[in-house]
């Protein structure tokens, strides 16, 4: 009953993630290299598995290190490895570790591979700093420079204000907007309340802080050592608030339009560090080596609409997409997760997706669907959670397999809006 | 077969040897005939202008002179004999009209690197495994081929000796910058650049080396007063170092002296005459035996030869109780076996700290750049922790530290029975607790061990394998294996309380117990044992080991063997005063900020009893000397050691026992048995039944026996 599924079947096996921190509290010494390499040993550790069985590693990375540009080769490079496992790190922003996914995915459908680890990595604790061109410029003819007296010549030229350093900003190159203003316009253009926002956020950190007490999000997190004697033990998301209310939502003051704006700190996501693996294998594979996969992946796509319109509206033109290449429709989803960047962008998406105007856009005979939020984010989402821009799509991935069986549910789907107007979404199934 | 091969190629003879049959070259008198041969026939060759001298054997240039010959040297003057003949050997390389590169890659130890330092250049790779040095002392005797002449001459005094007298090897950054040798390459090149060495030096003559010594060098190594200065510091550190019991460095002292002052000539005849005194010594001998018995227990899989069958090499294991004890294993394993280690505990912040601990071996390493950063990080990454089953299923060896209790011990090698793989071994670190009490309740108890690991883990060098009735040899061989791949020597023991180790210490610990609340002064009962030989006394050592834990140990001896091995109240006082030794700062001796202090003699009035400065020190020395070896007598008749070889080797590597006497059994034979079995007698008169000979000691006094068959 596959329509343009084709290939041999991508299992997901396994997944499992550092915990996920706002940036600057306790991953804040641990540069990305280390998150990913905790994330990745952990994984073949619960996983049992025999790291020489593993073809490559696939990872996303927003913000590379300047000292660990391609940081899954370093994590191929693991001593749990053989040394001669290729790997190479990508960047499609925040579906970064989603496009790791899809890219093993399809090497192993071509037959190219059997055992992929993919995903993604963040630090935002740990972001290059740097200097101004012109400074820099100073610094690299210095180099070259054969005399003293003209290396110090050059140094006559730089101003103070050179010297500021430079601290790379979450903004459209392009539109010079930054996410926020991003969301703030979407608020506005799309009529979404402030009420409507806090509302989200309110049900991402409840449902989160319940998947903690239970232990279905823990279950997903390999515990970090830290602190000075190694016994600061982190076992769970440090965003997530068990406490928050409405009307302590309601008291923030909205940051990108302080006088009629309406997206706060507190309906979107945070600046996290964090890391997350997923374990992938051809189905063949994944049974003769004894693993009950957890889903397979169906199906995907991406898409991207113009930054200067809704910079975060791809979604909405990538979840239908994905669903007819999966050749289901959204009645038959059992689950989904969207990544929450921000409560405006999600209630923009899910507005979009129940609208017969937006359909009509799309040439689709009617709506994509309509969210029914029972099924929707049921572990919470990226504004409580966090979300470490290129580990995202490996952190909810591995939530929704893991949810789809616990529920026993038959197709799951991703959405997952990235920076650059860029949208992907995945379609998983079980069985 | 010959030893040599040789390759003539535009002018330059590249002669390569190749002991056949061997994993590594060594110097024998045949190897020796037959290079001279060889030199005599290139010399006369007219087609040879030079000569390189290379390797066939992997990572090794050559290992030294074949040590078994010298255990056939009978007299002083054979032994000289020998050493005048490998003294000319050099002699004629050093004289070689022709010029000889040694080409080295490898180690390049004793009579290699005497022989590399006769030749014109020398020629090393840059590689971990090259090292180069001159380890005689360690064997009792001094370099005697022409090494304690031309070492000095080479690099200066200061340098050599550093080098002679600690018998260390140096790595080859590190001789290179020495001036031991002249070049530098990678593996690689080393023939080729060997080769053109050689044809220019038969083309353009000798080479001059620059002096690399700096100022401090030239009036240190240069001048008659420097020279004498340097010899006066280096006696001094000798003579602190080996406590006189060690004869070799001084002689080694003396014939640098001799060469340097009165010429190679002198220096040569004092090396070979002083050598052959050295070689017949009982210190050389029993150094000498300690060499062969490692050796030997290298290649010591604990079982029959084949009796185990193939095993696949552990390539992870687990480690359960992440305390000092599961840390120190954890660290040492990732260090030097290298193996996947996953560490588990009851919980996380136990857990953290343990890897933390573990960690801090490699980052011990890392600060004395025994491992370059990018090597601490991939062995930092061996080691994982957790407090579940997971990665426990791969392991082939799983090695639990929990506390020393007998039902938890049962409870976690039952729960590990389920966790690990079918095939697993499962091995228990316990100093106390027989293994097959361990075992009794395992669904499998053929794979269950004890392994006795001695604390600190990264720095003990000796292992205890104990095996119960049932444990399979499959077990037992992939215990010692990997205990061995941990850098560890490794002796297989009986399932006896205590063991070997423990089971000796105990009657020595109590007997220094005994003689303090004899009111004997601490700091006189350590002093006597360390001019014995030891590397720390005996109050010294119940502190390092902690009160508690010795307290506990010998009651566990005292109620398995009764009264022979009742321990005084002494320790029990003490711990009764909340002192557990160095590890709360709180012991016999007292403590501050990290450091010893002197004796605490408040704890003198704890026990009751006053302190008494006068004692028969030579008294002392044979309660506490004779007490261990009766033990040692006792517990080798019970079966618990495989021979004496593995009970002399646990002594010396698990408790310091002076190497030079060779061990316990060995310093029963050198005493004679009828003289030790007298002195038990006269001690036991004086200080009753707890010195009763060793039946076995009585019956071998009687017969005239020893343990070991070679006089």
């Amino acid at each position: 009953m596959s329509f343009l599924v084709t290939g041999r079947r991508v299992a997901i096996v396994a997944g499992l993630r550092t915990p996920f921190a706002r940036s600057g509290t306790v991953l804040r010494d641990a540069a990305g290299v280390v998150l990913a390499r905790h994330a990745a040993r952990e994984l073949l550790c619960r996983a049992e598995l025999d790291g020489a069985l593993v073809d490559e590693v696939i990872l996303g990375q927003v913000v590379p290190s300047v000292l660990t540009p391609n940081v899954a080769r370093e994590v191929s490079l693991l001593p749990q490895f053989p040394r001669t496992i290729p790997a190479y790190t990508l960047n499609r922003a925040c579906a970064s570790a989603a496009q790791a996914l899809t890219n093993a995915a399809d090497q192993i459908r071509l037959g190219h591979a059997d055992v992929i680890l993919a995903g993604g990595v963040e630090s935002l604790s740990d972001i290059p700093v740097l200097h101004s061109r012109r400074f820099s410029r100073t610094l690299v003819d210095a180099s070259k420079a054969k005399t003293l007296g003209r290396r110090l010549s050059l140094f006559a030229h730089v101003r103070l204000r050179d010297l500021v350093p430079v601290t790379p900003a979450i903004a459209e190159p392009s539109t010079g907007e930054s996410m926020g203003q991003s969301a703030e316009k979407m608020a506005k253009e799309n009529g979404i309340s402030r009420d409507a926002q806090d509302g989200l956020a309110l049900l991402s950190h409840e449902r989160a802080a319940a998947a903690t007490t239970d232990g279905r999000l823990t279950a997903e997190i390999a515990p970090w050592f830290g602190g000075k004697g190694g016994d600061e033990v982190v076992t769970s998301d440090n965003g997530i608030r068990s406490d928050t209310s409405l009307e302590q939502l309601a008291r923030l003051r909205p940051v990108f339009d302080r006088t009629y704006g309406t997206v706060t700190a507190g309906n979107s996501s945070p600046l996290t560090d964090g890391a997350a693996m997923v374990l992938l294998m051809s189905e063949d594979r994944a049974r003769s080596l004894g693993y009950e996969p957890l889903a397979f992946l169906r199906s995907y796509a991406v898409a991207a609409v113009d930054p200067g319109w809704q910079l975060l509206m791809g979604p909405a033109y990538a979840v239908p997409k994905a669903l007819e290449r999966a050749g289901i429709s959204w009645g038959e989803l059992g689950l989904v997760e969207i990544h929450e960047a921000f409560a405006a962008q999600v209630l923009s998406n899910v507005q979009a997706w129940g609208s017969a105007r937006w359909a009509e856009r799309l040439g689709l005979p009617g709506p994509v669907g309509e969210v029914d939020w029972e099924r929707t984010n049921v572990t919470g989402g990226s504004i409580a959670i966090g979300h470490p821009f290129g580990a995202t799509g490996a952190r909810i991935v591995t939530t929704l397999a893991n949810e789809m069986r616990r529920r026993d549910v038959q197709f799951g789907l991703v959405s997952i809006c990235a920076q650059g107007g860029m949208g992907s979404a995945l379609v998983l199934e079980r069985t | 077969m010959p030893a040599f091969h040789v390759d003539i190629e535009a002018g330059v003879a590249v002669v390569t040897l190749d002991v056949p049959g061997a994993p590594v070259n060594t110097l024998s008198t045949a190897v020796a005939l037959e290079f001279d041969g060889l030199l005599t026939r290139l010399e006369n060759d007219a087609a040879v202008n030079a000569l390189v001298l290379i390797s066939g054997k992997p990572d090794n240039f050559i290992a030294g002179a074949d040590i078994e010959e010298f255990t056939h040297l009978r007299t002083a003057e054979e032994a000289t004999s020998l050493s005048r003949r490998a003294q000319e050997l050099m002699n004629r390389v050093a004289a070689s009209r022709k010029p000889i590169v040694a080409a080295i890659h490898g180690s390049c130890l004793g009579g290699g690197l005497e022989l590399a330092l006769a030749c014109q250049w020398r020629v090393a790779t840059d590689h971990p495994k090259t090292q180069l040095g001159l380890p005689e002392v360690q064997l009792g005797i001094i370099p005697g081929a022409g090494g304690c002449n031309r070492l000095p001459r080479l690099i200066g005094a200061r340098a050599a000796l550093d080098m002679i007298l600690a018998g260390k090897a140096e790595r080859a950054v590190k001789a290179r910058k020495l001036g031991i040798t002249d070049e530098l390459v990678h593996p690689a090149i080393l023939l080729e650049v060997a080769r053109r060495a050689a044809a220019r030096l038969a083309q353009d003559g000798p080479s001059v080396r620059a002096s690399t010594r700096g100022i401090a060098g030239i009036l240190l190594d240069g001048t008659a007063p420097g020279r004498a200065l340097v010899y006066h510091l280096a006696r001094k550190q000798v003579r602190s170092k080996t406590g006189g019991h060690y004869p070799a460095p001084l002689a080694a002292l003396d014939t640098v002296r001799v060469s340097l002052s009165r010429g190679m000539e002198a220096g040569l005849a004092c090396e070979a005459l002083r050598f052959g005194e050295l070689a017949v010594t009982e210190v050389s001998r029993n150094l000498v035996g300690i060499f062969f018995a490692t050796t030997a227990l290298k290649k010591d899989d604990g079982v029959p030869a084949g009796a185990a069958g193939t095993l696949a090499p552990v390539t992870r294991i687990g480690v359960v109780g992440a305390g000092f004890m599961g840390a120190g294993i954890a660290g040492t394993a990732a260090l030097n076996a290298q193996v996947e280690v996953r560490m588990r505990d009851a919980d996380l912040p136990r857990v953290g700290k343990g890897l933390r601990t573990a960690t801090a071996i490699l980052d011990e390493r890392l600060k004395r750049k025994r491992l370059t950063r990018p090597e601490h990080q991939r062995l930092a990454a061996l080691i994982s922790g957790t407090a579940d089953d997971s990665g426990f299923r791969t392991a082939g060896l799983v090695i639990e530290a929990v506390f020393e209790d007998l039902e938890v011990k049962r409870g976690v090698v039952g729960a590990l029975e389920h966790a690990v793989a079918p095939d697993a071994v499962i091995a228990s670190n316990t100093s106390t607790i027989p293994i097959a009490d361990i075992a009794a309740r395992a669904q499998r108890p053929d794979r269950v061990l004890g392994m006795h690991f001695f604390s600190p883990v990264e720095k003990m060098p000796l292992l205890e394998i104990i095996p119960h009735q049932g444990t399979s040899a499959r077990a037992i061989a992939t215990a010692v294996r990997f205990g061995r791949r941990m850098g560890k020597t490794v002796i297989v023991v009986g399932d006896l309380p205590g063991f070997w180790v423990n089971r000796i210490l105990t009657p020595y610990l109590n007997e220094a117990g005994i003689l303090l609340m004899e009111g004997a002064p601490m700091e006189a009962i350590d002093r006597v044992m360390t001019r014995f030989g030891f590397p720390v006394g005996p109050v010294t050592l119940l502190d390092e080991v902690g009160l508690d834990v010795a307290g506990k140990a010998a009651g566990v001896m005292h109620g398995a063997f009764g009264a022979r091995l009742a321990p005084s109240d002494f320790v029990r006082a003490m711990t009764e005063d909340g002192r557990l030794g160095r590890k709360n700062g709180r012991g016999f001796y007292r403590y501050g900020s990290g450091k010893r202090l002197g004796p605490d003699d408040s704890v003198y009035a704890l026990a009751g009893v006053t302190k008494q400065p006068n004692i028969d020190e030579r008294w002392v020395e044979r309660r506490l000397v004779y007490s261990m070896l009766n033990e040692a007598a006792l517990a080798a008749a019970d079966g618990v050691i495989r021979s004496p070889r593995d009970g002399d080797i646990g002594a010396i590597f698990g408790i310091g026992f002076p190497p030079f006497r060779g061990g316990p059994l060995r310093m029963i034979d050198s005493v004679g048995a009828a003289q030790v079995v007298r002195t038990l007698r006269e001690l036991g008169d004086a200080h009753g039944g707890r010195f009763d000979p060793a039946p076995s000691l009585v019956e071998m006094a009687g017969r005239g026996g020893r343990y070991y068959p070679d006089a």
